[in-house]
């Protein structure tokens, strides 16, 4: 490789692509591995931010918007103020029973590499384009007119949850006691 | 390496932590989160196929984008299910969480 091939475009857009993919693995494993459930949130929040850089990847500038502000912006805030529910940061960890993690590892990856083995086994045959727009009108059009019952189906969802998650949340007090 | 392969890998190894967490952890905020990971390895690999193989670039990312409603559905009701355990059981360790009355 050149001088000039080192320095290319091509070349800065692979390295950059690993650099998001390696944030997004550490993210996860921060998000999974340590006891302290604080470290838990701020690798959850590291690996969420790294999906929205591959959707950025993937062409989907609204994806990763949606991804910042619904994951990063909603989801980690509302479990950060659940963090203060779990056990005090200073009292002594109990420890993790090795069976149950061994158990958990192996189960781990024998779907990792069953799903591997799926991925690259399979040979992928691509559609023929019929479209290539990404824009955003585009999405907006067609959740308002072909896919509307997603959009419908959506919002009833999240209005059902939120009713829900008040009763639950506020009203067991006075149910309970 | 932009292609369909990596993406699937990245997808494999999120969903894979993801149910590691599941599986090994007793504390029900990390359980939570390892579940929000798992939903991101499924997005992945939506958002993948949809960019390589389908004719329509749009259909992937309105599934994608209702997976993410269900999953913030999922964070409130479960954040709620969680504060309820706690003013009962004074504990988010599903070990304690052992009795199936009333």
């Amino acid at each position: 490789m050149t001088l000039a091939g080192i320095f290319s475009v091509e070349t800065a857009a692979q390295g950059a692509f690993w650099v998001v993919v390696g944030l997004t693995l550490a993210g996860a494993v921060i998000a999974v591995f340590p006891r302290n459930i604080l470290y838990n949130v701020l690798g959850l929040v590291l690996a969420l931010t790294g999906v929205a850089g591959l959707y950025l990847f993937l062409n989907s500038m609204f994806m990763a918007l949606m991804q910042l502000l619904i994951y990063v912006g909603a989801i980690c805030i509302a479990i950060v103020f659940a963090i203060m529910l779990s056990r005090p940061l200073h009292l002594e960890l109990p420890k993790r029973s090795l069976g149950k993690v061994a158990g958990a590892a192996g189960a781990a990856a024998l779907f990792f590499a069953a799903n591997l083995a799926v991925a690259f086994k399979t040979n992928w045959q691509a559609a023929a384009q019929r479209s290539a727009d990404w824009s955003i009108a585009t999405i907006g059009h067609l959740l308002l007119t072909r896919y509307d019952l997603v959009f419908e189906v959506i919002s009833l969802v999240l209005l059902v949850a939120i009713i829900g998650a008040i009763l639950t949340a506020g009203y067991s007090r006075r149910l309970t006691s | 390496m932009n292609c369909l392969a990596s993406y699937l890998f990245v997808a494999a190894a999120l969903f894979s932590l993801g149910l590691m967490g599941v599986l090994q952890r007793r504390n029900l905020i990390g359980m939570l989160i390892s579940v929000e990971l798992m939903l991101n390895g499924a997005n992945i690999n939506f958002m993948a196929f949809n960019r390589f193989l389908t004719p329509e670039p749009a259909v992937g990312q309105i599934v994608a984008l209702f997976v993410m409603g269900i999953a913030a559905a999922e964070a409130a009701i479960g954040l709620s299910i969680i504060l309820a355990l706690f003013r009962r059981l004074r504990s988010i360790n599903i070990e304690r969480a052992q009795e199936l009355k009333g």
